[in-house]
């Protein structure tokens, strides 16, 4: 049985991350750090230059006579499956084979001495094409009805019935922008064959056990010929799923063929050509509701931009769709989510994975219902609360915490100050000649768990060694997040030892199989859990050895400080591992754990996907200059659940950069294709992440305090990963607010800023 | 020199010790993959090669004790020859402890991935004796996990150092580095930089190297000629007079940065200088190399052109004086012939209580391309506006003047009318492009609202 939390004393210090000092001293390794073996190959991507066309062919031969070029591998070239697609659907080639689907897609990889002969070798291969048409819009591809997959729809209530009979109606449309992932170190795998076979895939990847499943379908071997091992990523932030997979694979195929040791490292120009981003989203809506800002019916169409393949669009999509009521309880509704199909890059997992572009949409329902009434936005949005009196379940069946929603959003308000600071907006806006302030907020309720089922899994391995010291191993992946310090954390609290005991290891397939991406904010939970299990595992045995040893009952034997006791017995901990060992007491453990009591209907779209939802409240500030459309966020206030913090400081850091990095998809970065479908936006210099000077001047955030999780979770902690991202939501808000519009797209770059400044008095509401 | 002389191999400090790179180094290898792959210096990382993300941020060692933080990824090893050098391999003191920049950074949970900490180390041990604005010491480095506010934390918390001088070794004079098959050229007289413009016209013109060195890094071009003008001291000259201010062509950014923050008339230049670029790009780049690529876009062309700038420019035949509008004659086109080069640049001082902007938009604040560059300078006599020059740049093929604009001011009174009147003229009279950076519509909408901008600012109406 679980520990009680407020056992907790290694658990829930606010600790440094396991490598903030090699981190600083530039020792801490990537994959592009390790010394390369001797004869090392490396290997460039050959990539299409056209958006849309039937592949007739390849002409490789000027590349092959090129110096220093070993290889030239195409789609004729795999021992196994031309397919790379993560859910095993047809369709998702490593390599086009007789179609091109977007500009930058692979067709096929040069293999040579160095990096630069195989990039020269890239650009000499000639694509022989016939060009077609392509889809570059949503729009498009809505009205051709060309969608990756059916509809997701999910209804409750009769919603056609409800928007007739309510007193009032609105509709809108907007729009928000994809994201690109922006991770400092690109995609890398340096694949080192082994004998008979045998290839170890050291690969910059959330999911090693993904990279191993589709580098064997692709060589056609067996998964037990493949290891991959990863100590740490430079960032990922859902790119580093599906993408990292066939980055591997490629590498994977020309270790094969050559038989040395293959390195493919993306440059930064063509990890972003190549890559995919998040899904762009179209919104079109009709609302009901009555005089006191109560909504009473939604129909709404969230139409995902999903690029030319399907990849991970369906959870993308089920997230969307399951979170566009966000904290809100709706009687009527139907949410009509769509995966579009264009000559795109296929889009993938972004931190949030639908979910910041599902929340989007309750957003813009309520600000223009707010306007409508001369409401303030906090007020309609307060006003439709689920719970006290609203209805507390999701449409899809699952009960939301009405009281903690309106917990974090009163202590939200109370941080910002909110009543003094709308007075002195208002004050400024009032005597300045050009500028506007502008407030915003926000509440979040975000589902936690991956919306597959059978992803929410998770092992451990756990060794104690004869001298004490303890050496874990976890299916979770480090991408900086703080995920291995706080397993660590969790070890260490089982034992009783100082952190310093648990050595942190690289993430292999070879030591925890079967393992789930590390995605989806559910690292801590499911892999805390399985360490948990192990840990205990040994620590009982342990116990048993103790109490034999000092002739007492094991349910007296206590682990702390570094100690073992029961009653005036002690044994520091070192001792009685050793004793274990002399005793022939196994001291080593796999630990697995499943997340308990997720049920879902796909087709009725009813169920609980969801081991619980993390809430979260946030209020922005804005300054914005109304003739250049010049902004910048000059404050924000944060409160957001952690439950019972595993690290408080982790935490702290995931949700100051989850917050900014929310705030760079809603404002600055913009991808930006030209008319023949070719990314422009390829590099640092060309799309803009934020700044030091974009952070808020005045940053404040909080963990809600006195909030244990309510589920059984590890300690009684919640996921923080995705849902502070979301709170960048009121920096939207705020700057309508500041502008004076209710219809604002994104990216709100200072040219839309400016434009919605231009057109404030001819948008606004449409009555029905 | 004999002929017969072994070539000279190159040549610096790094991390205090000297090292003398064997022969067949090609001298216009980048830093960046020098350091990473021969020298197997790991720390110092790629982000993008393209010197915006300052992952690979190493800082050269000044002899007066300065720090300059620049992108290994820009920088060439022949640039480098007979400089100091410091990465974050070099940081730790004698016993071995991390350098307290290092331990503040980790202790103040600076770190989530880790990937961009070293360029962020390397920044904040340049910041220590340089100082000021810690935005703009971090505008040259992305941390994409953190949101930056525990980093400004241990920005916060460094304490300044002492800058020590630290002299350079003295090396043999190498006029010339060969490796693999490509030739350096350091010619250490403008008379040397000539005599090779003429012998090789078709050679690269190296200053910076903050565009040039992109196209190694990124662009994996190879040149097999690089004429090197860092080492000709005429072209490093920073003379100020009561007129104005004479720069040397390849003088980087922050020396002119740092004259124009004390020169009386020049802040509104130092304004915009501070948001070219980044510390790193304003540690190679130059005025000279602006002026050379001749941008479109331009970001210190519009207040030369504001100022009646004008430029010296050599070669064979001596010298000859023009002015920076007659300099620039298209699309990315110059006046400069194949054996010239610009020796340097004469900028006027605005005149005293005469009135001076240098406006510039981009969509980030910080290490961000224009989008729309305005420069203003107007004297205002008796209530009305005695002269006037209005330029811009992002705004048509090349950085121009606004006649529009300007005969729309000239003359009238000093007076909102008269700026309304000069923004339409200027939104009707340029040609801009739409790109990925903004549209045409934007930009022509918002260079008009800049003159407006201008006029509440002189008017007094900003202090609401």
């Amino acid at each position: 049985m679980p520990a009680p939390y407020s056992l907790a004393r290694v658990a829930g210090a606010a600790l440094p991350h396991d490598s903030a000092l090699a981190h600083c001293t530039g020792e801490a390794r990537f994959i592009d750090d390790i010394a390369e073996p001797p004869g090392t190959l490396h290997a460039a991507l050959v990539l299409s230059d056209v958006a849309h066309a039937r592949l007739l062919g390849l002409d490789m031969a000027a590349a092959r006579g090129m110096a220093g070029v070993v290889a030239v591998l195409g789609p004729g070239d795999l021992p196994g499956e031309n397919n790379v697609s993560p859910g095993h659907k047809p369709g998702e080639p490593l390599f086009a084979e007789t179609e091109i689907l977007h500009w930058g897609q692979a067709l096929a990889l040069v293999v040579a001495t160095t990096r630069d002969a195989a990039l020269a070798a890239a650009q000499a291969v000639q694509a022989r094409i016939e060009p077609l048409e392509p889809v570059l819009s949503i729009e498009t591809a809505l009205a051709k009805g060309d969608l990756l997959m059916p509809p997701m729809v999910l209804r409750e209530g009769d919603v056609d019935a409800a928007l007739a009979a309510a007193p009032h109606r609105l509709q809108g449309a907007f729009r928000c922008g994809g994201q690109e992932h922006f991770y400092l170190e690109g995609q890398i795998c340096l694949a080192v064959p082994g004998e008979d076979g045998d290839l170890l895939l050291h690969s910059s990847t959330q999911h090693p056990t993904e990279v191993q499943h589709i580098a064997a379908r692709v060589l056609g071997c067996d998964c037990n010929r493949i290891t991959v091992q990863v100590r740490r990523m430079g960032g990922a932030f859902g790119g580093k799923e599906s993408n990292a997979s066939w980055v591997a694979a490629a590498a994977a195929l020309a270790a094969r063929h050559t038989g040395r040791p293959v390195k493919l490292r993306l440059s930064r120009r063509v990890d972003m050509a190549v890559t995919g981003k998040r899904h762009p989203f179209l919104f079109r809506w009709q609302a009901g509701f009555d005089a006191t800002g109560r909504i009473l019916a939604l129909d709404a169409l969230l139409a995902a931009d999903g690029g030319h393949v399907l990849d991970l669009s369906p959870g993308v999509i089920f997230r969307a769709v399951t979170h566009a009521l966000n904290a809100l309880a709706v009687p009527a509704v139907r949410i009509d989510g769509r995966v579009v199909r264009t000559n795109t890059v296929g889009n993938t997992a972004f931190r949030g994975f639908g979910g910041p572009q599902g929340v989007l949409l309750s957003e813009a329902v309520v600000r223009q219902v707010a306007h409508a009434l001369g409401m303030t936005p906090e007020a309609v949005r307060a006003r439709n609360f689920a719970g006290g009196g609203n209805g507390d379940t999701t449409p899809y069946g699952q009960a939301l915490d009405g009281a903690l929603i309106r917990r974090v959003w009163r202590e939200a308000e109370a941080l910002s100050g909110w009543a003094e600071r709308r007075a002195a907006v208002d004050r400024f806006n009032a005597a300045h000649p050009w500028k506007r302030r502008g407030l915003g907020s926000f509440v979040l309720a975000f589902g936690i768990s991956f919306g597959v089922q059978s992803m929410n899994q998770a092992g451990a391995l756990v060794h104690v060694y004869a001298d004490g010291s303890i050496r874990l191993n976890h299916g979770g992946t480090e991408m900086g997040q703080g995920l291995f310090v706080k397993v660590a954390q969790v070890v260490a609290e089982v034992f009783g030892v100082p952190l310093a005991r648990v050595r942190i290891t690289a993430t292999s397939t070879a030591e925890v199989p079967n393992t789930s991406a590390t995605a989806a904010s559910t690292g801590s939970d499911l892999n805390g859990w399985a360490a948990h299990h192990a840990a205990a595992a040994i620590r009982d045995r342990m116990a048993q050895a103790a109490a034999t040893h000092w002739g007492v009952d094991a349910s007296e034997v206590a682990f702390a400080e570094g100690e073992a006791r029961a009653g005036n017995h002690r044994l520091e901990f070192g001792e009685l591992a050793a004793l274990c060992h002399r005793q022939r007491v196994s001291l080593s453990a796999t630990g697995f754990y499943r997340t308990p009591g997720l049920h879902w209907d796909p087709v009725a779209l009813r169920g609980e996907p969801f081991f619980y939802f993390s809430y979260g409240a946030s209020v922005a500030e804005v300054e914005v200059d109304t003739l250049t459309g010049e902004h910048c966020c000059t404050g924000a206030w944060l409160v957001q659940d952690c439950g019972h913090s595993l690290n408080p400081a982790v935490d702290l850091g995931q949700i100051e950069g989850a917050f900014v990095q929310g705030m760079g998809w809603l404002t600055c970065e913009e991808l930006w294709w030209d008319t023949a479908g070719r990314l422009r936006t390829l590099g640092p210099s060309t799309y803009k992440i934020p700044g030091s000077r974009d952070v808020p001047e005045v940053f404040e955030v909080r963990l809600l305090a006195d909030a244990p999780a309510r589920a059984e979770t590890i300690f009684r902690s919640k996921a923080v990963g995705e849902p502070p991202l979301m709170l960048a939501t009121a920096v939207w808000n705020a700057l309508a607010d500041a502008v004076g519009t209710v219809t604002l797209d994104m990216p709100v770059t200072p040219e839309r800023l400016l434009l919605a400044w231009g057109e404030r008095d001819g948008i606004g509401e449409q009555r029905v | 020199m004999s002929a017969m002389a072994a070539p000279a191999m190159i040549a610096f400090r790094l991390n205090g010790e000297p090292r003398l790179l064997p022969p067949e180094t090609s001298p216009i290898t980048t830093l960046l993959d020098w350091l990473r792959g021969p020298a197997g210096l790991t720390g110092t990382k790629e982000g993008c090669a393209e010197g915006d993300c300052g992952a690979c941020t190493v800082a050269l060692e000044l002899p007066d004790g300065g720090r300059v933080p620049v992108n290994a990824c820009l920088l060439t090893l022949g640039q480098l020859h007979g400089r100091a050098l410091r990465t974050v391999e070099g940081l730790r003191g004698p016993d071995g402890a991390p350098h307290p920049v290092q331990a503040t950074l980790a202790a103040c949970h600076g770190t989530q991935c880790g990937f961009c900490t070293p360029g962020i180390v390397m920044t904040a041990w340049t910041h220590a004796t340089e100082g000021g604005d810690p935005h703009d010491a971090l505008a040259g480095n992305l941390c994409r996990c953190t949101g930056y506010r525990p980093i400004l934390d241990a920005f916060a918390r460094l304490a300044p150092e002492v800058a020590v001088a630290a002299p350079l070794p003295s090396l043999p004079a190498a006029p010339v580095l060969r490796g693999a098959g490509q030739v350096f050229h350091r010619p250490a007289s403008l008379d040397a930089l000539i005599a090779l413009r003429v012998a090789h016209p078709e050679a690269w013109l190296l200053a910076g190297g903050t565009d040039l060195g992109l196209r190694i890094s990124d662009h994996r071009e190879q040149p097999a000629l690089v004429i090197c003008m860092l080492n000709v001291p005429e072209l490093a000259i920073a003379a100020v007079t009561p007129a104005g201010l004479r720069i040397g062509a390849a003088l980087p950014y922050r020396d002119l940065l740092a004259l124009c923050v004390a020169e009386p008339g020049f802040a509104p230049l130092a304004g915009l200088l501070s948001r070219l670029g980044s510390r790193q790009i304003r540690g190679m780049g130059t005025l000279g190399g602006n002026l050379g690529t001749a941008s479109p876009i331009g970001d210190a062309l519009p207040p030369l052109l504001a100022l009646g700038a004008s430029l010296r420019l050599a070669g064979p035949e001596g010298e000859r004086e023009m002015a920076v509008e007659d300099f620039l004659i298209g699309y990315r086109a110059t006046a400069l012939r194949p054996d010239e080069v610009i020796r340097d640049i004469w900028i006027p001082r605005p005149a005293e209580g005469s009135l001076f902007a240098c406006e510039k938009l981009s969509r980030r604040h910080d290490q961000d391309i224009t989008a729309v560059g305005l420069s203003v300078a107007l004297t205002v006599a008796e209530g009305c506006i005695a002269s006037v020059r209005v330029a811009h740049g992002g705004l048509g093929p090349q950085a121009a003047r606004a006649p529009g604009a300007e005969a729309a001011l000239a003359g009238a009174p000093f007076a909102a009318a008269a700026f309304a009147a000069a923004a339409a003229a200027l939104s009707a009279e340029v040609t801009p492009l739409d790109d990925l950076r903004a549209s045409a519509a934007y930009r022509r909408q918002a260079a008009g609202n800049l003159l407006r901008r201008l006029w509440w600012r002189w008017s007094g109406a900003e202090a609401a």
